[in-house]
């Protein structure tokens, strides 16, 4: 569903990216795991047209969106949750759920997606009227999420979903993730978290500075030795 | 000093910041999605003025048809201006882009004189609107009426414009944080077009009320008023709108205090009064007066 080809990403002078290549089947969820400073965000960013390629290619469904701006990439159902939640604080949850179906047309579609998010996180739907910057960051991460899912993902990214939040926040953020998957959600999940992650994907890539080192199937990968060591923290 | 010579300069200098606080508005919703200061805003102003001008004399419109040309040809202009001198520049630095606004200020300050040369002008309106009306002991003009009127159904429409459209909704995701804005799908650059429309629409609207006021107009008219209007939008929290209105009137008032309290010996300075009260807000609140710090922008 997702190609990404040789992609190369400059950033401030730097190669953030250089010459990665990964894909992405429908119905899959595939983690892209790596440290700090990878080149995980600038591969999203990249995806989602925020950042321009140096080289390479992206396709999505055959439609090579390489060179399209962010906001045309909205519209072929790549939807990103950015690293950091990015809600906008100032305004309520419901305009942040609703700036989530901005390029939505069918009405009745966008109520089923607003009545949806709403019954996956009840707290968002008590305090609807609230601004976003007032929740706590676990809340703002299920409001970001909620409002990707207006958008009727068909490729949702999700970028460090689980940062800055408590153990118990981040077992709720993968649950939700789980539901999705179970519900057929096509997923790319960029995290820290090694060990969530692997659990949760079905395939793998590891990235360290700009490059793909490693890639398989999670299941697999959770025991190899190589990530055991770099990201899980050794013996587990 | 009688107290109807000062409330008569208080209502003055509610009117004449009435006019300022439509021009900060564009100022400000510019400058919340951009962080642009668009010095050519207050001469946008100036080519509603000589618009109107034109209408008014060559063709003799009804002026409300003529209110509504200039309206549309200034919203015209400053969409042009977005296009030609700003977009280009999207993914330079913000100095860049103000270098270029201050340019495209002294072009069109030019090129009004070149077309209409440098010479003040009659603005007449109709007798109409200079009637007077005695209101509560207050003498008002039919146009400082229309002025007061207008301010407030300006705030009104764009509070509910702001609040509740869904290109309102767009404009406030945007000056919040452009990039996750765009990942919802919103195109920057149509909310940043939108924003110079409604910005250039509205400094016609006050360059009417300028111009109806001094009753003469000239090709560099917009320039001071504009800056004034910066003040006030800076004054009031820039990026604000409620802001900017408050700034509009707070400079208006005391510009006007300044001018008809002060001795006559000092009352020539009362534009470098405008940029003191401006230094002393700032001094105590650096972000206006209900600005907020800028800290929420990533």
């Amino acid at each position: 569903m997702l190609q990404i080809q040789n992609l190369i990403v400059r950033y401030g002078g730097i190669t953030a990216v250089d010459d990665i290549t990964m894909n992405i089947k429908e119905h899959e969820t595939v983690a892209l795991i790596g440290a700090n400073g990878a080149g995980k965000t600038t591969t999203l960013h990249a995806v989602s047209g925020l950042l321009k390629a140096a080289g390479g290619s992206i396709t999505f469904d055959g439609t090579d969106i390489t060179k399209k701006p962010a906001e045309q990439i909205v519209e072929h159902g790549v939807i990103q949750v950015p690293e950091g939640r990015q809600v906008f604080a100032k305004l309520t949850i419901e305009e942040n759920l609703r700036l989530g179906a901005y390029l939505q047309k069918d009405k009745a579609k966008i109520k089923e997606n607003y009545d949806k998010a709403m019954a996956l996180f009840p707290i968002l739907k008590e305090r609807r009227k609230q601004a976003a910057g007032t929740l706590s960051g676990g809340e703002q991460q299920m409001l970001a999420i909620g409002r990707a899912l207006m958008g009727n993902p068909r490729l949702l990214l999700l970028d460090e979903p689980s940062m800055g939040l408590s153990p118990l926040m981040t077992q709720q953020v993968f649950d939700v993730l789980a539901e999705l998957k179970a519900g057929g959600m096509t997923i790319l999940l960029v995290e820290q978290n090694a060990y969530e992650a692997l659990t949760i994907s079905d395939r793998a890539y590891i990235m360290e500075s700009g490059n793909i080192t490693l890639e398989g199937r999670s299941s697999e990968l959770i025991d190899d030795p190589r990530v055991k060591d770099a990201y899980l923290g050794g013996d587990l | 000093m009688s107290a109807s010579y000062f409330i008569s300069q208080l209502v003055n200098g509610l009117r004449l910041g009435s006019v300022y606080a439509i021009v900060a508005v564009g100022y400000s919703i510019v400058y919340g999605i951009l962080r642009l200061i668009n010095f050519a805003h207050g001469d946008i102003m100036t080519i509603g003025v000589y618009v109107m001008l034109m209408l008014m004399t060559t063709i003799g419109m009804p002026l409300w048809a003529v209110v509504i040309v200039s309206v549309v040809v200034s919203v015209f202009a400053g969409v042009l201006i977005e296009r030609l001198a700003y977009r280009p520049l999207r993914s330079a630095n913000e100095e860049a882009t103000l270098i270029s606004s201050l340019a495209v200020s002294t072009l069109l300050q030019n090129l009004l004189q070149m077309i209409f040369s440098p010479q003040k002008r009659a603005f007449h309106l109709p007798e109409f609107f200079s009637v007077r009306h005695d209101i509560f002991g207050i003498q008002l003009s039919t146009m400082n009426i229309m002025t007061f009127v207008a301010v407030a159904v300006i705030v009104i429409a764009l509070t509910f414009v702001v609040q509740k459209t869904k290109i309102g909704t767009a404009m406030r995701a945007c000056s919040e944080n452009l990039d996750a804005a765009r990942l919802m799908g919103i195109n920057p650059n149509k909310v940043i077009v939108f924003a110079f429309a409604v910005g250039s629409g509205l400094a016609a609207l006050a360059g009417l009320m300028l111009a109806g006021e001094y009753k003469t107009i000239d090709p560099l008219m917009g320039f001071v008023p504009g800056l004034k209007a910066f003040c006030a939008a800076v004054v009031g929290g820039i990026g604000s709108l409620y802001g900017a209105v408050l700034g509009g009137l707070v400079i208006g008032v005391a510009e006007m205090l300044f001018a008809g309290l002060m001795p006559t010996s000092v009352t020539a300075y009362r534009d470098a009064f405008v940029f003191v009260v401006l230094i002393l807000v700032l001094l105590v609140r650096p972000n206006g007066l209900l600005g907020q710090s800028e800290g929420g922008r990533s």
